[in-house]
């Protein structure tokens, strides 16, 4: 809907939240994430879709958020990295990511991560090359892709163990079982 | 320095202390901050290569509605740069333009759209000089000059150094090479567009966030260009979207948007585009070289005579310092017992060269593995043990006054002759498939500062807090590569706290001590050193006030597991948080601090600036190819790599600077070209980019990316931090020869220039096949170089004491030295 202003209004769903925003027609996807939403873990490297680093799910398929019109997305879900934990445990991707060197300066991080994330919602066991094919497009300048490609299929490991859990019957071995998320612990408890 | 024994903190693979912020998308970079009122700026560039501003007239883009401030060079009178001796920019060009892309005006407006539409309207009339598009086209024409400073013409600097009789060396030596190569410039394409925000704080000082990697330069410059005093600027060199000496320079956005912030008192901010970044450049000089090397027919290496031609592009930057390091360190490697190299760096058209990730030296480096490789094929010597038997001695002066620390270099030579099989496929792979070898070293950090001063060049603060928690203050900065993570872990590791329990405050020239910044491969050595010394400190006052309550001596007071206790009898002690407490009580508030300051250089010529460093790292690889024997079509599938990192602070980020360095050899080796183009003259003749954009620049993706097999050599450094040398660019340097020889092994072409691209080797093949000599590179390097009288050193072992014999007195050993030290690339 044209505002008076010029601007639009436009309702979507961004990280399992209703959002509402009065934007520019002429801004993308990604400006309207970073400059009228506030949520700068989306990062830009082009704005002509040749990076990668901008990757956010649209309805739940990765799409460069620099290449979409804000105004396309009304009353879409939009997940970005900000949308990556659903609750105060951080994903497992972005958990490996973190302990096995998978993001340097962290710049390209969140489009990688959300590229990710798409290739493990369809593809449970993915090979290496099935995932060197879905980052493809992801550019990075700091590590050589090799961590990258080695948590994406430690994070798929650990989806699979967290899915069996889930899965499991509930008992006192299984929800003790799981090694998810120890950095988090180490965090919080610093056991030394 | 005496460390602690392992608290389990240094060596041990951990998450690095920033990972969850990267990957939850927390870390601010430059262009995620916004304030309150803030205004955005847009540059008009220079559309044409070389010409005299005669009008700008900029009142229609200041009646633009919602512009604030239109800018010219009329603001910007003092000049800057980051060498003393080339301060050769202004903020905003005021009489001449330089190449396409240089800053001619600044619009600041409500937002990017509105500025960059009133850019739009601003007039320049250009009066066109001459275009200098090449180094030869440079030497060619000395007028007119591009800079009304530099050695002659349009030579912005030669140098030429000789140590020891060269041409007897190599006139009585039993084989001579005479080879000449070319090393095509590359940028470091940062994905991180670079972007500042600046604003005069509540109190009307100013504040300047930036992308950069050296805030203290940029703290200098803008104190400068500014004329302002440096204690009412301050720096905050925000986490860099990687850098690889592409943020090291003070850039002209960033004194455009600070002083655009003060004139207005609100917070303007800039973020560049991506053909902005390209334009920027501060990237890989292209080089010309020529090694001419003489040998001994057991192949030792009599004498080496070194020339190299930059193209420096159309400032200063870091160029001198460039210059120098195209000779610098391949005595570093190899023992040359005589030794000449003379370097010019020379103005042309095109956006400014610097340092990239090896600042100067892989070019050179690329020019000896290359010729190293024809010398063992003529001595039918295996390549390998040839290298084996010219290393250079540890603990050693080279013939150009370097000292040499440890060298673990025989131990990575061997590592990947055994890793990669090199015995069983070195010239017995079938045709079509092949392995190359190259070994190189780096510096682990510069050995003089830029600004010539007798300062510390890296300074840690601690403050220790009554909830046993502890701050470490440093102007270093995050780039990537890790800083942040070696700062934490060396105190952690010496307290014997977690990493978790300490904060890292970095890079804040108002909150931190000055570190030089994120060049040069210094920061985990000299941080690392000063973090430890400051560390060691407040562990002294500590154990002093536990030794008391304990009653033992204070020597038997350990720090381990955040325990403060007696070595002796481990169950009696008290917590960190307690040792504290008691320290405070005895001592009042618990603050230390630490500082590196590198040892003294014993190369005194001048000159000998460029190349000291308190050790080097060293590094060996294999390369393994495929190339199609029909078309040329290259890929390769795996490389085999040792790197002695003196000892691994945290191996996983050990790791991944060693593999970025492989996958960033690899891209200049195989594609990446900072390559222009002239126009048509109807479309102005100006002198592009080829490719500004990150599609059509190549570089490796996931799927160019080989399989890496890395070995770490722990040396144990004395004059590391715990041991460790730098990791952040040596691994890069043997990647380029090792992958020409490999070209060479698997189709017998030789392509002596960088890239290696199917295109250069199906030529080579089809000259072959023709019967000519199967090579493709350079035809000779030029002959109307204006090379200086060569400064003559002795070298050591023949009694030199590091002085060059004729070289006039110098008044003021500081002031001839000023700006030639220098320093050098940098990472990610």
């Amino acid at each position: 809907m044209v505002e008076p202003t010029g601007k639009m209004r436009l309702s979507l769903t961004v990280n399992r939240e209703p959002a509402d925003a009065l934007v520019d027609g002429y801004k993308t996807l990604l400006e309207v994430l970073r400059e009228d939403l506030r949520l700068t873990g989306t990062k830009h490297g082009c704005e002509l879709g040749e990076c990668g680093a901008c990757a956010v799910l649209l309805d739940g398929e990765p799409v460069l958020s620099c290449l979409v019109l804000g105004v396309e997305c009304e009353g879409r879900r939009v997940t970005t990295v900000e949308g990556l934990q659903d609750s105060a445990e951080l994903h497992p991707l972005q958990d490996v990511f973190a302990d096995l060197g998978a993001s340097q300066c962290g710049y390209c991080t969140p489009g990688i991560l959300i590229t990710a994330k798409a290739l493990l919602d369809r593809e449970l066991n993915p090979t290496r090359d099935q995932i060197k094919e879905a980052l493809s497009g992801n550019l990075c300048r700091c590590t050589g892709y090799l961590q990258i490609i080695e948590a994406v299929e430690e994070g798929a490991a650990r989806l699979a163990a967290r899915r069996l859990v889930a899965e499991a019957p509930q008992t006192k071995e299984t929800l003790a079982a799981p090694k998810l998320a120890q950095h988090d612990a180490r965090a919080k408890e610093a056991p030394l | 320095m005496t460390t602690p024994r392992s608290n389990g903190v240094i060596g041990v693979a951990r998450r690095r202390v920033d990972g969850r912020a990267k990957v939850t998308g927390q870390t601010r970079f430059a262009d995620d901050l916004t304030l309150p009122r803030m205004l955005h700026c847009k540059l008009l560039r220079s559309s044409v290569p070389h010409a005299r501003i005669v009008r700008i007239d900029t009142s229609k883009a200041a009646a633009h509605p919602g512009v604030h401030l239109v800018l010219t060079g009329e603001t910007f009178p003092i000049a800057y740069g980051v060498l003393p001796v080339s301060h050769d920019e202004h903020a905003l060009c005021r009489e001449t333009v330089r190449f396409v892309g240089d800053p001619v005006a600044a619009v600041i407006a409500r937002d990017e759209a509105t500025a960059a539409a009133a850019v739009d309207l601003i007039e320049v009339e250009y009066e066109s000089l001459r275009t200098y598009a090449s180094p030869e086209d440079s030497l060619a024409h000395p007028e007119p000059r591009i800079h009304d400073y530099g050695d002659v013409g349009n030579v912005h600097k030669a140098v030429s150094l000789q140590f020891g009789d060269v041409d007897a060396a190599i006139s009585g030596a039993d084989h001579v090479f005479d080879d000449v190569f070319f090393f095509e410039g590359s940028t470091h394409l940062p994905i991180e567009q670079h972007a500042t925000v600046a604003t005069k704080d509540p109190d009307g000082k100013l504040v300047v966030w930036s992308s950069t990697q050296t805030p203290h330069y940029l703290h200098r410059a803008l104190a400068k260009a500014l004329q302002m005093p440096a204690a009412h600027i301050r720096v905050i060199a925000t986490p860099n979207g990687g850098g690889f000496g592409g943020k090291s320079d003070p850039f002209n956005h960033e004194v455009v948007v600070a002083r655009a912030a003060l004139l207005l008192d609100r917070p303007v901010k800039i973020c560049l585009t991506r053909e902005e970044v390209f334009y920027c450049h501060r990237g890989r000089h292209p080089v010309l070289m020529r090694f001419r090397t003489g040998v001994t027919k057991d192949g030792q290496i009599t004498g080496v005579d070194l020339q190299t031609l930059l193209d420096g592009g159309a400032y200063g930057s870091y160029g001198v310092a460039s210059t120098f390091y195209t000779g610098a360190l391949q005595t570093v490697t190899y023992n040359i017992p005589a030794y000449r190299f003379r370097g010019c760096r020379v103005f042309t058209n095109k956006p400014p060269c610097g340092p990239k990730r090896g600042h100067g030296t892989p070019q050179g480096r690329f020019g000896q593995e290359v010729q190293l490789d024809r010398i063992a094929e003529r001595l039918q010597r295996d390549p390998a043990e040839l290298r084996l038997q010219i290393i250079a001695p540890p603990n050693s002066l080279t013939a150009n006054f370097l000292r040499l620390g440890t060298i673990g270099l025989t131990e990575c030579v061997n590592r990947v002759v055994a890793s990669s099989g090199w015995k069983d496929k070195f010239r017995k792979l079938p045709l079509g498939r092949g392995v190359g070898l190259a070994c190189s070293s780096y510096l682990s950090g510069a050995g003089l500062p830029i600004n010539w001063n007798d300062l510390p060049h890296s300074g840690v603060q601690l403050k220790l807090d009554r909830s046993g928690g502890v701050t470490a203050f440093c102007g270093a900065t995050e780039i990537g590569q890790g800083s942040d993570d070696v700062l934490v872990g060396c105190v952690a590791e010496v307290l014997g706290i977690d990493p978790f329990d300490i904060r890292a405050v970095t890079g804040d020239t108002d909150l931190t001590p000055v570190d030089l910044g994120s060049y040069s491969s210094r920061v985990t050595l000299m941080m690392g050193n000063a973090a430890i010394e400051a560390a060691m400190r407040a562990r002294d006052l500590l154990a002093r006030a536990v030794s008391c309550k304990l009653e033992i001596p204070v020597e038997r007071v350990t720090f381990q597991r955040r325990r403060v206790f007696d070595a002796d009898v481990p169950e009696r002690g008290v917590t960190f948080q307690e040792a504290v407490c008691m320290a405070e009580a005895r001592f009042g508030t618990i603050g230390t601090t630490g500082s590196y300051t590198p040892p003294k250089s014993p190369a005194k010529f001048k000159g000998g600036g460029v190349g000291p460093s308190p050790t080097y790292s060293y590094t060996a690889a294999v390369v393994a190819v495929e190339v199609d024997p029909e078309t040329g079509w290259l890929v390769v599938p795996k490389v085999w790599i040792a790197h002695d990192i003196g000892r691994s602070l945290n191996p996983t980020l050990v790791r991944g600077q060693v593999e970025g360095s492989v996958y960033m050899g690899l891209g200049e080796a195989l594609m990446e070209e900072q390559a222009f183009r002239r126009l048509p003259p109807r479309l102005s003749s100006a002198l592009v980019h080829k490719f500004p954009s990150l599609l059509e620049y190549k570089s490796p993706t996931f799927l160019e990316m080989p399989e890496v097999h890395t070995d770490l050599i722990e040396s144990m450094d004395p004059a590391g931090p715990f041991g460790a040398k730098e990791v952040g660019q040596g691994p890069l340097l043997p990647i380029m020869p090792a992958l020409a020889n490999a070209v060479y092994d698997a189709v017998g072409v030789r392509i002596d220039e960088i890239p290696v691209t199917p295109e250069k080797i199906l030529k080579a093949l089809q000259l072959k096949a023709a019967g000519r000599p199967a090579r493709v590179g350079p035809a000779g390097f030029p002959g109307n170089v204006p090379w200086p009288e060569p400064l003559m050193v002795t070298p050591p072992w023949e009694g030199g004491d590091g002085r060059a014999s004729n070289e006039p007195v110098r008044k003021s050993t500081r002031k001839a030295d000023a700006g030639v030290e220098a320093t050098a690339g940098v990472r990610s």
